[in-house]
């Protein structure tokens, strides 16, 4: 349904400040990737819930989500293209929507937690 | 005070004034476990470990101690010093006038199914003065690789699967893993394979035998909205309900709950960790964990519902007012 580009869990201090971060490419060429700006949609992950439930993005859109309970969670996909980690307080997890769809997630932790995102060209 | 195993009377008769405080000392909820007796086939609660003064076990009989919700690498403010507790708890059970046969642990040994906490837990665990210690998995034990981190620690017949079975003096006891299977949006199930699994193991087990189940999440639905509940219970309870005792260990829910149905009667454990709402507390809205103010955790869940189910009862459910 979707192939993603990127995919990432990871802890805060790994994120930095939205600053830009070096990683190595496939084939070991350093290339420079941009961290979360601040425009990305972010779905707040608070007492038990994705907030926004549902989300609508353009194709090509980065999506991150932020746990701010004290318990873990997951953004799981129903079609496993989503996949964090357990995300801990603060973890933060993205993903970015190369196509169109509509994909559904849920915590695989506490499977009554569900979500959405909308992908549209309009 | 004991509870006779011949004591016909109704349950909440049961509580004299002496239990009743005992009971009320209950609020100590933290490093406390329960004490489980089985006695002429029928498994009661004699209490907790903080009780005070226990019941005594008659003697011969089989004495386990269920602990549970340990949450092995939560360290946040409910409660920064889980190990802590546990050991609390562990130094209680050390205590007891009557050594416990084995350990059982409800669940949530971990708090994010690392291995660095499951080996925390299970070198905490070794220090128990007891035989072994079974365990069954809860949700933060089963996250990003389902139980098979738990495994690596905890496959306690070395078949790889997290569903089990033993006797010990008479006693049938099965473990089960109610929190990986589910459907998005509903309860956490047994599934398909485990439930046969458990017909084909009761199939080799008399009626008469007293069966003592395992599991983390209740086996009944205490509050579906928080995911407190086994989807697929109906489906294990219509396999249990044809035995004369069968009684339910669950953790989870972070606090003492009862119910009883025909021969059958379920008990959620209280936590080693962090206290939790009541279902569906009015005010909180979400099951997590609770802060107290300071020198309050140890007394805060003065609500234990401790229950004495006698066998062939039809519902003997006791609930115990707070003792503030």
């Amino acid at each position: 349904m979707i192939r993603a580009k990127s995919c990432s869990s990871t802890r805060p201090s790994m994120i930095g400040s939205l600053i830009a971060v070096i990683v190595g490419s496939a084939i070991g060429t350093p290339a420079v990737l941009a961290a979360a700006a601040p425009s990305t949609p972010t779905v707040d992950i608070t007492k038990f819930a994705f907030t926004p439930t549902e989300i609508t993005v353009a194709p090509g859109s980065r999506i991150l989500w932020v746990n701010h309970d004290e318990v873990p969670h997951t953004v799981t996909g129903d079609d496993k293209h989503l996949a964090s980690r357990g995300m801990d307080t603060d973890d933060r997890y993205e993903h970015v929507f190369a196509e169109e769809g509509d994909y559904t997630y849920h915590c695989a932790v506490h499977p009554f937690m569900i979500g959405v995102v909308h992908v549209r060209k309009d | 005070m004991s509870i006779d195993d011949t004591d016909k009377r109704d349950p909440e008769k049961l509580i004299d004034p002496d239990r009743r405080k005992a009971l009320g000392c209950l609020s100590a909820w933290t490093g406390a476990a329960v004490v489980w007796t089985v006695v002429g086939g029928v498994p009661r609660a004699l209490g907790t470990t903080h009780a005070g003064s226990l019941a005594t076990a008659s003697k011969n009989a089989l004495t386990f101690v269920q602990i549970s919700d340990t949450h092995i690498g939560f360290h946040k403010e409910a409660n920064p010093d889980v190990v802590g507790s546990l050991r609390h708890a562990i130094a209680d059970i050390h205590s007891l006038a009557q050594s416990p046969a084995f350990v059982v642990h409800t669940g949530d040994v971990s708090h994010l199914s690392k291995p660095e906490e499951f080996g925390q837990a299970k070198e905490i665990l070794a220090e128990l003065h007891v035989d072994r210690v079974h365990t069954v998995p809860g949700e933060h034990d089963a996250i990003d690789d389902g139980v098979n981190g738990y495994l690596k620690f905890f496959d306690h017949d070395g078949k790889g699967r997290s569903w089990y079975s033993f006797d010990q003096s008479g006693v049938h006891f099965i473990g089960l893993n109610n929190v990986l299977d589910f459907k998005k949006g509903t309860l956490a199930a047994l599934g398909d394979e485990q439930l046969a699994w458990l017909k084909s193991d009761l199939a080799r087990v008399s009626r008469s035998t007293p069966i003592v189940v395992l599991a983390h999440i209740p086996m009944w639905t205490v509050y579906a909205p928080w995911g407190w509940g086994t989807a697929d219970s109906a489906a294990a309870m219509s396999l249990l309900r044809p035995f004369g005792s069968v009684t339910v260990l669950n953790g989870h829910i972070h606090q003492v709950l009862q119910k009883v149905e025909g021969h059958v009667a379920l008990h959620t454990a209280m936590s080693l960790a962090y206290p939790l709402p009541t279902p569906g507390q009015a005010g909180i809205g979400e099951p997590g964990p609770l802060k107290v103010p300071a020198g309050e955790l140890g007394k805060l869940l003065g609500t234990r519902q401790l229950s004495v189910v006698r066998g062939r009862q039809a519902l003997a459910l006791i609930d115990t007012p707070l003792d503030r």
